[in-house]
């Protein structure tokens, strides 16, 4: 089957400076593509270069067609799910203000995000920066969800939620893989192992390993602890990556 | 399972450059002999400017007579003055990266402070001027220490309100002091013989050159020095510096006083050549010419600041007297009006360079004469990278 | 007491002026990055516009002041729109040179209206009506104040629906907080930012005729003299809350009519309350923290 998307020397940059270099890497039609590495490697950059919301030059394919070229709000029409690092709802747009701004299609899909999402309809009125964090993280997976899109693209999603949330997070993208290729940039090496089909491992801005079988990677104590800095033997309660979102607190209180 | 870990030591091996040392080495030698002409270009241009005045030289459609004429030099010694200012100014925007729209506010301390003092105070010129330049260091310690809280386009906004407050101030003229919209005369019982009267006009513009040397000596001394250097870096990328453990907001700050003091300098000599002081030279209107005047010469370079103050003045000089022109006159209105307003034609040259020629002047020529040495000239791969970076949207920077 | 009134009722007529150039000039700033030193020009051009249409259809009737504030404002908008559209859109992102533009804009065309009008100030003459006073508690308020102020009041809830209620509305609110966010749900920002432009020229026009009667006059130099205050308002208020400007328009312009009264030192007394809100609050009084 041919891949989803296709990225083939894809170079990015922030304020003139180069943050990855000819990164190539594929993600297949269906299920779950782990994007991997330690912080700081270029996952978030190399998502960012993907949908043009950083500078970047290389070729990058969504379902055969090249769309490096073009900007940011016509690659996300073509059929692109963006949610991204920290959520990045609009604060101060009602619940349902910023459910409404993301609907692209013409028959949006409210009902499923409503099964998905029982919450927000009882908050619809609710700011969204008053929002805890589980709940802004519903919000920005509702905004991509709402769509009938080719590819998600998703960045961190479990970031500093509670593990009780976190688990939620995971159940629903579980759900929406069903339907969707996913490409996952996530730390949390549990919610991976239970996710991801594949895996791209990223090191210093460079592809560094690519495995059509992220349990095979993670199970590789060599490799995982070169590229990712941990090994999880998988028996459950895994060591968080040294510095990564997992180690840092959990606003999970509503303001 | 596929690992690229072979590829990714090709990659790494495979460095295009095969002996980048020498590579290297050619740069510096080349950069050195570039820097070494400069300087003597530049020396030469100062020696030919010195004996201007000694002169008999004529440039019709440029001076209103030959080069030894009190008409010409006082347009001459404009110009330089103008080149001193816009070098103070490229402190501000070339070398910190600060868009200020209130560094009038000095040039006119300079420019009020010298002519209130000569006429309050009875001192000699050397002190008066001495005084004056530390109400222009004080003066700016206290505005830069306030607008530098904020970056950007709001410093921009809050420098431009604290210029206009001193504007608003000398237009009021409190206690009679400033004159008010009449300006104020220069009192020359306290200065040198030397230096008054039209007969002595070409020892101001000696002067004036002399504030030019001075200032542009200053500038590439501070640029070139550790704090300039801190400065440029905080242009490029601030929070790199602060994670380096340097102090941002000084470098700023003393950048942002150097170019205050130089401002007022050379504002103490203008009030000698015009031999008065008027509000225009506290008003926003010319903070903004003296950003067109860099803008127009190229942001980031002396030269360019230099070159831009003089061509700004000739030009202003040529396009007024142009308004005045019978030839204009007798024009229709849809092209007597545009023509007949300096100010319109400036206005819309400044956009179409900032459109057109990013790099003004000096990066035209300098475009020029790659384009001319290099025919074929081809880095493809660094001016891609440059064409993308542009593209960069703010928030990521 | 009725000299308090009266300098009130003026202040708020002057802060009434401030805030239909502050509006555009904060939400241009929010959603775009963009000083416009050009709005002072918008301003101008639309109080000349109106001067026109009174000149050319009898001065004093209610419906031609009426017109004149239509075509003003009109006028303003159509001048604002092209200016993004050909001049700021070239630069997308480079908000230096958006600035620099704007700066040579003004430039131009300030020379330009001095070419075509003069650089002496033309007089305006409203209804009769602008002219008389009218009496409240104890103080004689020329009428034009209170124009200046219901305006003011209109625009200001015109502007909060439109952004409340609408697409564009929300789309704007959402790019002033986060504008690559927008353009990640698939939305093309730029039509906001003519949008915006638009509508704050609109505004800038519609002031610049209110601000012709409220002082008399139209001169090249009308639009630059508020917008300097224009400024300040919005720094003080916080640059992209239209709240923020509303409220700054108000607190400077009273502030500048009661210190000028008492101690003749109006303006001073404004920008030193720039310099304490720099100080205590960079962020202005309603601004984003960041």
């Amino acid at each position: 089957m041919k891949p989803i998307l296709n990225i083939a020397g894809l170079n990015a940059f922030i304020a003139g400076q180069q943050v990855i270099e000819d990164v190539s890497f594929s993600v297949p039609a269906t299920g779950i593509t782990a994007l991997l590495g330690r912080n700081g490697v270029g996952k978030t950059s190399t998502i960012k270069a993907i949908i043009g919301l950083i500078g970047r030059t290389g070729t990058v394919e969504l379902d055969g067609q090249r769309i490096e070229k073009e900007e940011t709000h016509r690659i996300i029409r073509r059929g692109v799910g963006y949610v991204p690092e920290d959520r990045e709802v609009f604060s101060k747009l009602t619940v349902a203000e910023n459910l409404k701004l993301a609907e692209r299609d013409a028959h949006p899909r409210r009902q499923l995000v409503e099964e998905l999402f029982p919450d927000l309809v009882k908050r619809s009125g609710q700011l969204a920066g008053t929002l805890s964090g589980g709940q802004q993280q519903m919000v920005s997976l509702a905004r991509a969800l709402l769509n009938e899109n080719k590819v998600l693209l998703i960045d961190e999603p479990t970031k500093g939620l509670a593990p009780k949330i976190v688990q939620e997070v995971a159940d629903t993208l579980a759900q929406a893989a069903a339907t969707v290729p996913i490409l996952l940039v996530e730390q949390n090496l549990q919610v991976v192992r239970q996710l991801a089909d594949g895996a791209v491992v990223l090191s210093g801005g460079r592809v560094a390993h690519t495995a059509d079988s992220a349990a095979d990677f993670l199970a590789d104590e060599d490799l995982t602890r070169r590229l990712l800095g941990v090994h999880d033997d998988g028996a459950g309660a895994a060591a968080p990556a040294a510095g990564s979102g997992a180690g840092e607190p959990a606003p999970e209180v509503a303001r | 399972m596929t690992t690229t870990r072979t590829e990714n030591a090709g990659l790494a091996a495979g460095s295009p450059a095969p002996s980048p040392r020498r590579l290297r080495g050619g740069k510096d030698s080349d950069g050195g002999r570039r820097k070494l002409l400069g300087i003597g270009g530049g020396l030469a241009a100062v020696v030919l400017l010195a004996l201007l005045p000694l002169l008999n030289l004529s440039l019709p459609g440029i001076l209103p007579g030959p080069t030894y004429t009190p008409g010409s030099l006082q347009l001459l010694a404009m110009c330089l003055l103008m080149a001193a200012a816009a070098l103070s100014y490229h402190m501000l925007l070339g070398v910190a990266g600060l868009l200020s729209f209130g560094h009038a506010l000095y040039f006119g301390a300079g420019v009020y402070g010298l002519a209130v003092i000569l006429s309050n105070l009875q001192i000699p010129l050397l002190p008066a001027m001495g005084l004056t330049l530390l109400v222009v260091v004080i003066l700016a310690h206290v505005v830069g220490s306030i607008s530098l809280r904020v970056g950007g386009i709001p410093f921009a906004m809050v420098t431009l309100a604290f210029a206009q407050a001193g504007s608003v101030m000398v237009r009021r003229n409190p206690g009679g002091t400033t004159g008010g919209e009449e300006g104020l005369a220069l009192d020359t019982a306290n200065l040198p013989d030397f230096l008054v009267g039209v007969a002595n006009t070409r020892n101001l513009y000696w002067l004036a050159l002399a504030a030019l040397v001075l200032v542009f000596a200053a500038v590439s001394w501070i640029q070139y020095s550790r704090a300039g250097h801190v400065a440029a870096a905080v242009r490029e990328n601030e929070l790199r510096v602060r994670v380096l453990g340097l102090q941002p907001y000084l470098a700023k700050l003393l950048v942002f006083v150097a170019g205050a003091l130089m401002a007022g300098l050379v504002g103490m000599v203008y009030l000698l050549l015009q031999s008065g002081a008027v509000p225009r030279a506290v008003s926003s209107d010319f903070t903004i010419t003296l950003l067109v005047m860099v803008v127009l010469g190229g942001v980031g370079s002396r030269w360019g600041a230099v070159a831009g103050g003089i061509f700004y003045t000739l030009l202003d000089q040529r396009l007024t007297a142009l308004a005045n022109s019978e030839a204009v006159a007798g024009l229709p209105d849809v092209l007597r009006i545009p023509l007949s307003e300096p100010l319109f034609i400036l206005g819309t040259l400044f956009i179409l360079v900032v459109l057109f020629l990013p790099g003004g002047i000096t990066g035209g020529i300098r475009g020029a004469a790659r384009r001319f040495a290099r025919p074929r000239g081809g880095q493809p791969g660094r001016t891609a990278t440059a064409a993308t970076a542009r593209q960069i949207p703010e928030e990521q920077a | 007491m009725s000299t308090v009134i009266l300098l009130a009722a003026t202040g708020l007529g002057l802060g009434a002026l401030y805030f239909l150039v502050a509006s555009g000039l904060s939400l241009i700033y929010g959603l775009m990055g963009v000083l416009n030193f050009a709005h002072g020009s918008f301003l101008t051009l639309g109080a000349f516009a109106g001067w026109e249409v009174a000149r050319r259809t009898g001065a004093d009737s209610w419906w031609t002041f009426l017109l004149s504030i239509l075509i003003g404002a009109a006028v303003g908008a159509l001048f604002a729109a092209f200016t993004e559209f050909v001049l700021i859109r070239r630069l997308y992102q480079r908000h230096i040179e958006q600035v620099l533009i704007t700066v040579g804009l003004a430039l131009a065309t300030v020379a330009l209206f001095e070419g075509i009008w003069g650089t002496d100030p033309v007089f305006i003459q409203g209804p009769a009506w602008f002219k008389d006073t009218t009496e409240l508690l104890g103080a004689r308020i020329p009428n034009d104040r209170f124009v200046c102020i219901i305006a003011a009041v209109l625009v200001l809830l015109a502007m909060v629906l439109f952004l409340k209620r609408t697409r564009y509305g929300m789309i704007i609110r959402a790019g002033v907080e986060n504008r690559s966010m927008v353009t990640a749900l698939g939305i093309d920002v730029r039509k906001a930012f003519t949008l915006v432009f638009t509508i704050g020229g609109a505004a800038a026009g519609l002031g610049g005729v209110l601000a012709s009667h409220y002082f008399g006059y139209v001169s090249p130099l009308l639009g630059g003299s508020l917008l300097i205050f224009a400024f300040i308002v919005t720094v003080i208020g916080g640059l992209g809350s239209l709240t923020g400007a509303a409220v700054a328009s108000v607190a400077v312009a009273l502030l500048q009519q009661f210190a000028n009264f008492y101690f003749g030192l109006g303006d001073l007394a404004v920008v030193l309350a720039l310099a304490l809100v720099l100080l205590f609050r960079p962020a202005g009084l309603l601004g984003r923290k960041s």
